[in-house]
């Protein structure tokens, strides 16, 4: 079994309403580290045993088309060990 | 990129620039370099082109919109004419209303969500910039066919953001139009209107009066949303082919632009505001050069001081930003503290970025270099204006030799059929599946909404005061003839106010055509124009403002000429307005108009591939005779509805599903008299013994009045065939489901 995670991100000139949200709520709660907050989010997809390229593109293929939408976001696809 | 100063510019005038890329023909920008006496730096030239773009200077259209001041009925009614972000008008009682429609068709092609979102953001704050507390929004949407796979992309996307941006600043959507139509495929069109009240004290206009007043930037930080956007997207058609001009989408914040409203109507009630604009296509740009010219004509702006999301951002994609949220306010010195404070106090950004001169020129210095130096005017009023090759496209002849002979239904059998037909088509089918995700109701006083003829909503809650909105289109007909189509759409609209019980009194229009070098297209653009200018000075309503969206086309195929017109009416006590339907049974079903046999441009000629024919001729002092009669026999009315797309057929399912009470109908000619769609009829429900009082008028309106049935009962009976209700909801009701659920 191996999973993969593909990390989707909007892209960084795209306003991100909801990381904004938490960027000014975090010192309002006493956090002072933040600078900027950019949220995305995050999938797991399990596979039985490992990975091939094949698999791996058409997971890239899968997260152009559903996971993510390219007009304005960004995503990474990896193995996690 | 190095910065690019007046001075470079002067010791450097023959260097190459990139005008061609930012969509100036060589003309313009040589027209450019004879304004300015040298080269436009690089800041001046991004401001040229997009602010001459046809989005933003309305250069083939221009020339032919003269006609909307030429006509204009004189209305004491009009506070605030063509010109300023959106017309207002006088509804009674110390109150104004001021309403507008707005294209947002090719980023929501693009980016659904977000172009349909920000679409209703941009709308909303034309209508804020008035001094106006918006209070409804509504959307006229057209799609390509509902079973197309890219409308299954673009629909559920649109509706979402219109619906995700309107819930969120707690705005009711009281109505709007889905209209299929295989032209729409690659261009959906996406229109927006907003209505917003006032005092008439209260109203706002665009202009930066008074050497030594503040420029005061507020709302959303600047980024690099939809840089170019303006130009690039609504000005380009698309191609299928070749690397996409893509800029990056504009992202809306809807809680933001709520902020924004609120802080705004605070700043606007203690009057602290000399003039104002709101940043929408085209940014800083279209906001400083307008609000200039609006004054004397002097500003200097310091760009370096605009708040920035992305500090990477150069002076030229500062100025052509198009980040939503944002507002440009003159404010007096005295007053820039207490403006401050409220900014503060809401949380919202502001920031002087500059201030007014007594010049006659707008200065903008980036970091103390002067990167700008033009007579405002140029940039925002004094474009180019092109009278562009105009022919009647070969197609309209052709089209007028076709027979239009759809087959019609005779037995009972093929009456039910046709009825569940036209019940469960996408263009006449239930539309809950799309205003369910629309919040209709909040702030409490939405009157009417989808699926009533109109919207309205309650102004006063003492007086119960109220105003109602309608738009509509008819595609097919201004296909056939624009000139005919543009007078039919007001008609059309103007009736649906009337029906409810409101009086029209003002028209806005967003005008939807393909590319304006086609002279075909721009026949058909001048054809709708000359109509609906014509029509409203006819009808006496005066034309407060509009939209025109051009280039909608993919390739060579433009898409149905589509003017949308609005049209604003007012109800003294929206209490008594006549509702679409019956909730009793025994009321008489009156036909007030006549039908005639032609089925040209009609729902049931589309839905037999029967494009040609010739349109209705607009009888708009008919129409006039109508409205007096439906205003004034009101009170006598249970219930009223207006015929349209889907002629009798759909106007009774309509009538029957809302309340679930039946009717029996009785009518000679059973085909032509369901499925015609003659412009200028309405079907009223009333009780018997009301009824001589009616005719009476209807005498007097010289409009025909004839009895169809009566209400009641749990079918929808037409001669001997019979549809149980049930089965007519499904059918009516599973459409959209089906496609898009």
């Amino acid at each position: 079994m191996a999973k993969i995670v593909v990390d989707v991100m909007l892209k960084p000139e795209i306003l991100d309403p909801q990381g904004k949200a938490v960027a000014a709520a975090l010192p309002r709660l006493g956090f002072s580290f933040a600078t900027d907050v950019r949220q995305g989010k995050r999938f797991e997809i399990t596979i039985d045993g490992e990975p091939t390229a094949a698999q791996l593109a058409e997971v890239e293929t899968a997260a152009e088309k559903l996971l993510s939408n390219p007009v304005i976001e960004n995503f990474t696809v990896r193995v996690e060990k | 990129m190095a910065l690019d100063t007046v001075l470079i510019a002067q010791a450097n005038p023959d260097a190459a620039q990139p005008f061609a890329e930012l969509g100036l023909k060589p003309d313009e920008y040589a027209r450019i370099k004879e304004i300015l006496g040298r080269r436009p730096t690089s800041s001046e030239l991004a401001m040229y082109s997009v602010m001459w773009s046809e989005h933003c200077s309305y250069k083939s259209s221009k020339i032919h919109l003269k006609q909307f001041g030429e006509k204009a009925v004189k209305s004491d009614a009009l506070l605030v004419g063509i010109g300023e972000n959106a017309g207002v008008v006088d509804v009674g009682q110390g109150y104004a209303v001021t309403f507008k429609i707005e294209s947002h068709n090719h980023p929501s092609f693009i980016e659904p969500y977000q172009g349909a979102a920000t679409g209703v953001g941009g709308i909303v704050r034309d209508i804020l910039t008035m001094g106006a507390r918006p209070i409804a929004i509504m959307d006229p949407l057209r799609f390509g066919p509902a079973d197309a796979p890219d409308t299954r992309r673009v629909l559920p996307g649109v509706i979402a953001g219109v619906g995700g941006y309107g819930n969120c600043l707690g705005l009711p959507n009281i109505g709007g139009e889905v209209v299929f139509d295989q032209t729409y495929l690659g261009n959906p069109l996406v229109n927006a209107l907003c209505v917003g009240v006032m005092k008439h004290s209260d109203i706002k206009l665009a202009k930066a009066a008074g050497a030594g007043n503040l420029v005061v930037l507020y709302g959303a930080k600047t980024g690099g949303d939809g840089i170019g956007g303006v130009s690039v997207l609504a000005s380009e058609t698309f191609e299928s082919k070749g690397p996409a001009k893509r800029p990056a989408v504009q992202v809306g914040d809807p809680f933001v632009e709520k902020v924004l409203i609120e802080c705004s109507l605070e700043i606007f009630a203690e009057d602290l505001v000399v003039g104002i604009q709101d940043l929408g296509g085209a940014g800083l740009s279209c906001a400083t050069s307008e609000l200039a010219s609006g004054g004397s004509g002097g500003m200097k702006v310091q760009l370096d001081k605009v708040p920035l999301r992305d500090p990477s951002l150069s002076p030229e994609e500062i100025l052509m930003s198009e980040s939503q949220e944002r507002m440009c306010a003159i404010v007096a010195p005295e007053n820039v503290a207490r403006f401050l404070e409220i900014c503060a106090k809401w949380d919202v950004t502001a920031t002087v970025i500059g201030e007014v001169t007594d010049g006659n020129h707008l200065e903008i210095t980036f970091n103390g270099e002067l990167i700008v130096d033009v007579p405002p005017r140029t940039v925002a009023h004094d474009g180019p204006v092109y009278n562009r090759p105009l022919a009647k496209p070969a197609y309209i002849d052709e089209a007028a030799q076709q027979v239009v002979n759809p087959p019609l239904p005779v037995t009972a059998a093929e009456i039910r059929e046709t009825i569940l037909t036209v019940a469960s088509t996408p263009n006449l089918a239930d539309k809950s599946w799309v205003t369910d995700q629309y919040d209709r109701y909040v702030q409490g006083n939405t009157i009417q909404s989808q699926p009533d003829d109109s919207g309205m909503v309650r102004i006063d809650e003492k007086s119960h005061l109220g105003v109602a909105v309608a738009t509509d289109a008819n595609a097919n007909w201004s296909y056939l003839n624009p000139y005919e189509g543009a007078k039919l759409a007001l008609a059309e609209a103007a009736r649906n106010i009337a029906t409810a019980g409101a009086k029209p009194l003002a028209v806005t229009n967003c005008l939807n055509f393909g590319s304006p070098e086609d002279p075909g297209v721009m026949w058909q653009f001048a054809e709708t124009v000359r109509g609906l200018a014509d029509g409203a000075l006819e009808m006496g309503l005066p034309i407060t403002g509009g939209n025109v969206s051009f280039y909608n086309q993919t390739g060579d195929v433009a898409i149905l000429p589509t003017p949308v017109i609005g049209v604003l009416g007012v109800i003294q006590d929206v209490r008594t307005r006549t509702p679409m339907s019956f909730k009793e049974a025994g009321l008489e079903l009156y036909l007030l108009g006549a039908t005639d046999s032609n089925l040209s441009g009609t729902e049931w000629a589309y839905l037999h591939n029967m494009r040609g024919g010739t349109a209705p001729i607009a009888d708009l002092a008919k129409e006039m005779r109508l409205i007096d009669l439906l205003l004034e026999a009101r009170p006598l009315f249970g219930a009223a509805h207006d015929l349209s797309q889907g002629g009798l057929a759909s106007t009774l399912i309509e009538m029957v599903l809302r309340f679930n009470v039946g009717a029996k109908i009785e009518i000679a000619n059973p085909g032509i008299s369901l499925l015609s769609e003659t412009p200028g009829r309405v079907l009223i429900a009333i009780k018997s013994g009301e009824v001589a009082q009616l005719l009476a008028l209807a005498a007097k309106y010289k409009i025909e009045a004839a009895k169809i049935g009566i209400t009641g009962g749990s079918a929808l009976d037409i001669n001997d065939s019979s549809i149980g209700l049930d089965e007519l909801r499904k059918s009516h009701t599973e459409t959209f489901k089906k496609l898009f659920g």
